[in-house]
């Protein structure tokens, strides 16, 4: 069906609107695309903000564009913002978007046909290309509509272009707010909190410009009140107190600082950076430092060199920094200076797929330092945790005398989502290290041997004077050439793992505690698993989740867990065979990296789901794979 | 000095007066002959004569023969990773300005795996000293080409010869925006080496030292004519630099003045190697330190939470 509204048509008269059809819908995903450089995002985000403020879940990711300087109107251009709003908490950026609003068609098309649209959806598109001067261009809209017109969305022309230019003279850098307005009419969105929103957003220009787009989002308002005839009612359902909004990144970047640490050091890489720019900002109040080295290799030396001589330092990078951080990682676990890493994971191997998500880290986090590296790998699940994991990665490491990593990803690193406003404690920052006169006789490595546990000297200390090396040492950090040093100097670095997990709660199972299938995840997945296990159950199919926090030391008590489910499996962001390929055998079966990791720990037959389509998983496509393997009577 | 019996239990006496024999660690494990000894009694006299407390004086180092150095001193000391002293140092310093880093690296170290972290430590400028124990070769992995080995020298891995002219490490130096500090001196000169060392010690900024150092097993033949034969060397000598110690003026006659604050010259000097030059080659105090363009007034933890309270204002609903 397509339904054209533009000037041809009536215009609507007051009297008219009762015609005018409100459904009421517990969540609904929205998506803004433009060209880049189109403003889109700054629609979205606003649009996210704004319903955030007004008591709505909100999951909002950034549709980014395929290429760097994709062509104007080209398919491969598609950036913008997908924001799914709930009427109470939304976990994840949902399956397939209700309502669009797109600059040009193309953008609309690329989005169609990566399946992005619901069947039903309502589709508004900017229709300047229909009659535009370059004939080209006009074929391309014809050719376009034509594929969309296939499909049973609801199309709705929008003059936006002509609208705009009664406003401004370049109605390019208008469009979006007038978007805007036509998502607060559909949506009922306070106009008040829309406004401040907008002045907030653009504060640091010159007024005029937010007056110029107050008046662009009031003219979309009200082209929809004249023009539409549905709108779309998300009652929000939560209070709205004492929640912040951010993404990931910027709940890492102040996760940091509440733990107290002051010194990040990095080398900008995608898509880790964007918390150095926070950080840049923020540490110049605060008074601390953010490094930008000559390479990843500097970086964590920096971040090694700044913690051995005091408080624990950070160091945040993505894949191929990961990979040139190795030997420094290495020495951090050799000679027990606390480092703090974290790892924002995106696409790899290699280059990879920069801007996009993935869980494909998890065995190089764990085991790509060359040796037996024993140390702490933890995964937040949610923005929320990104903030208090940084908290807890720091108290960590000072008090094991290790190196922990923290694996976040593309997902929450740019998904932006309200979370309860921390109450903060000075405790956090932890204190400064001891440096207190070393006791004769006392040594840089007196491990205690029940936990392997030890005192840090650190320059300044009267009576620490010792050399810190990567050779294997003793007590007294000394060179070991007797082998049985080495023994138990590896001992006593790994009893800290042991030790640590002794302190770690077992995981609480989402759903019953036993059942026909246990789907584990770890990162940013909790959302849409948990999602797609409530729907089945809403079924009657006996599905339980289980995330993971910890993914060295695991967190305790896995394997009875395992025990009370017929079968297991893990959902994973990363690549792995499907049983069914030419070739794979159950010998020779490539595995999601979790489910590697949970069969040698536990020797359970863990299975496993994953996919690297550069995007997060959606609840439905976790849904079929729960379908498909409870139908299957849980063979496990 | 006579000492009481509790002046002997404290172990901290602000007082206190530091001799040779509180800076020896472990007992030296090179080659007899090596020059690396003479570079760490050096270092010792050193720290007798600016009396440094051992625990607020830290020596990082890298991976190599030299880099063992920090074991024999009793201060602290990181033996990290091959080429990454630099790094370490950096961060030591940015974290804890009051400290007194000194860096020990082999050629190796410093010019070929550690040559980025070369570059950009002199160009951050972190106050202080680095030392470069040029042996030209790679010593502790048995004699492989490095890219300071000069052309046509046999080694396990070039036993044909080095292909290339050696890399210049004090014209590469000088080539480095923001370098403030670059001298060379040789170990088998024991007065002149302190000085240098002292210079470089005294200089506020990122002081490169490279030192000629004799490996009597592997390249034994290297420095043998200017040990023997003095007039080889021309000595550099400025107030401003190092003048030359009263003992060697009868062995070392040939003495060029040269004002460390000229860059032109101290470049032209470094990248004529027909003759060898040791003292300071350029100076200048004036450039920017990193650590102190980045230092910033740390807050109280209260303080810290006020402000972040502050910052998540912006992003409450
Ligand atoms: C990453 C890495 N690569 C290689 C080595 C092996 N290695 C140790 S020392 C060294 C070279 C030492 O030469 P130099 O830096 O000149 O120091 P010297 O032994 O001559 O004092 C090499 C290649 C290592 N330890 N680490
Ligand atoms: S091999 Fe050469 S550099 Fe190494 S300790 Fe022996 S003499 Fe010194
Ligand atoms: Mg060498």
């Amino acid at each position: 069906m397509r339904v054209l509204v533009g000037d041809d048509t009536a215009v609507q008269t007051r009297a008219e609107q009762s015609r005018i059809r409100t459904t009421r819908q517990p969540q609904c995903t929205v998506e803004v695309v433009s060209d880049s450089g189109e403003g889109a995002q700054k629609c979205g985000q606003t649009f996210g903000a704004v319903s955030a403020k007004m008591g709505n879940g909100v999951w909002t990711v950034e549709i980014i564009p395929a290429e760097i300087q994709p062509p104007p109107r080209s398919p491969a251009g598609a950036s913008g913002n997908r924001i799914r709003i709930g009427e109470g908490v939304v976990t994840n950026w949902g399956d397939r978007t209700n309502v669009a609003i797109a600059f040009n068609e193309q953008v609309l098309l690329a989005r169609h046909r990566l399946d992005a649209i619901e069947e039903d959806a309502i589709l508004l598109v900017e229709n300047m290309w229909a009659t535009h001067k370059d004939e080209d261009i006009r074929a391309e809209w014809a050719a376009a509509m034509d594929e969309l017109g296939q499909a049973n969305y609801r199309i709705i022309e929008v003059p936006m272009e002509e609208e705009c230019l009664t406003i401004v003279e370049n109605a390019r850098k208008g469009k979006n707010m007038f978007a805007l307005g036509i998502l607060c009419w559909i949506f009922d969105r306070d106009m008040e909190i829309t406004r401040e929103q907008i002045a907030h957003a653009f504060r640091k220009k010159d007024p005029e410009i937010t007056e110029r787009n107050h008046e662009l989002l009031e003219l979309g308002y009200s082209w929809a009140d004249s023009h539409l005839d549905v709108r779309i009612d998300v009652t929000p359902g939560l209070s709205p107190e004492n929640t912040l909004v951010m993404n990931g990144n910027q709940a890492i970047a102040y996760g940091a600082v509440a733990a107290g640490m002051d010194l990040a050091a990095m080398y900008p890489i995608t898509p880790a950076t964007s918390v150095s720019h926070q950080l840049g900002e923020m540490f110049y109040k605060f008074g601390g430092v953010v490094h930008q080295a000559e390479d990843e290799i500097a970086a964590v030396g920096v971040a090694l060199g700044a913690s051995y001589s005091g408080k624990v330092a950070f160091t945040i990078t993505s894949g191929p920094g990961l990979a040139l951080k190795t030997e420094f990682l290495g020495l951090s676990v050799m000679s027990e200076i606390p480092l703090v890493l974290v790892n924002v994971q995106r696409g790899g191997p290699s280059t990879g797929l920069p801007t996009k998500v993935e869980q494909s880290d998890l065995l190089a986090a764990l085991f790509g330092q060359p040796g037996d590296a024993p140390h702490v790998v933890m995964a937040p699940a949610t923005i929320e945790e990104c903030f208090h994991s940084m908290i807890t990665a720091r108290r960590i490491a000072e008090t094991f005398r290790t190196l922990v990593m923290v694996l976040t990803d593309a997902n929450l690193a740019t998904g932006v989502q309200p979370f309860p406003r921390p109450t903060l404690d000075p405790a956090w920052q932890g204190s400064l290290p001891d440096m207190s006169p070393v006791p004769e006789g006392k040594a840089p490595y007196d491990w205690d041997e029940e936990t392997g546990l030890s005192r840090r000297f650190i320059p300044g200390t009267p009576g620490g004077m010792h050399t810190l090396t990567g050779l294997a040492h003793d007590e007294n950090s000394k060179v070991a050439y007797a082998s049985a040093i080495n023994q138990k100097s590896s001992a006593m670095r790994s009893r800290k793992m042991a030790v640590l997990q002794s302190t770690l709660r077992p995981p609480v199972v989402h759903g019953p505690e036993s059942g026909d299938l246990l789907i584990v995840g770890w990162g940013s997945t909790k959302g849409a698993i948990e999602e797609a296990v409530d729907r089945a159950r809403e079924e009657g199919l006996s599905a339980s989740s289980l995330h993971l926090r910890f993914l060295s030391p695991l967190e305790p008590g896995l394997k009875g867990i395992f025990g009370r489910f017929k079968k297991v499996m893990t959902v994973e962001i990363n690549y792995s065979d499907d049983p069914d390929m030419p070739y794979i055998t159950d010998e020779n079966r490539r595995r999601g990296q979790l489910a590697w990791l949970l069969r040698a720990q536990t020797l359970v037959d863990v299975d496993c789901w994953t996919r690297v389509l550069g995007e997060p998983l959606q609840p439905g496509a976790i849904h079929d794979v729960i379908r498909a393997n409870v139908s299957k009577g849980g063979a496990a | 000095m006579s000492l009481s019996c509790s002046s002997l239990l404290t172990p901290v006496d602000e007082d206190r007066e530091f001799r040779l024999d509180d800076y020896e660690g472990a007992r030296a494990r090179w080659c007899p002959g090596c020059g690396d000894h003479s570079v760490l009694t050096a270092a010792q006299r050193l720290l007798v004569d600016e009396q440094l407390k051992p625990e607020e004086t830290v020596f990082v180092s890298g991976i190599g023969c030299s880099s063992r150095f920090p074991h024999y001193m009793k201060t602290y000391g990181f033996h990290g990773l091959h080429g990454r002293a630099l790094p370490v140092a950096t961060g030591v310093k940015l974290n804890r300005p009051d400290l007194h880093v000194f860096v020990v690296m082999g050629d190796g170290d410093c010019v070929s795996i550690g040559a980025g972290h070369w570059v950009h430590a002199t160009r951050y400028n972190v106050d202080m000293v680095a030392m470069m124990l040029d042996n030209n070769i790679y010593g502790l992995t048995k004699m492989q080409t490095s890219p300071t080995t000069p052309q046509g020298y046999k080694s396990n891995t070039q036993p044909q010869g080095s292909w290339l002219p050696a890399l210049n490490p004090l014209e590469a130096t000088l080539g480095i925006t923001n370098a403030s500090f670059v001298a060379q001196t040789a170990e088998w000169i024991p007065a002149h080496l302190f000085a240098t060392l002292q210079a470089a010690y005294r200089h506020r900024g990122f002081a490169f030292v490279r030192v000629l150092q004799r490996c009597p097993v592997f390249t034994e033949d290297i420095y043998l004519d200017a040990v023997r034969n003095p007039e080889m060397i021309d000595m550099l000598t400025h107030p401003d630099g190092v003048e030359l110690p009263e003992s060697l003026r009868q062995i070392y006659t040939s003495e060029v003045r040269h004002d460390p604050k000229n860059l032109a010259a101290a470049r032209e000097i470094a990248a004529d190697t027909s003759r060898l030059r040791l003292g300071v080659l350029y100076r200048d105090e004036s450039n920017p330190r990193y650590e102190e363009t980045r230092h910033l007034p740390l807050h109280t933890a209260e303080d810290k939470i006020r402000i972040l309270n502050e910052e998540l204002d912006q992003y409450a609903v």
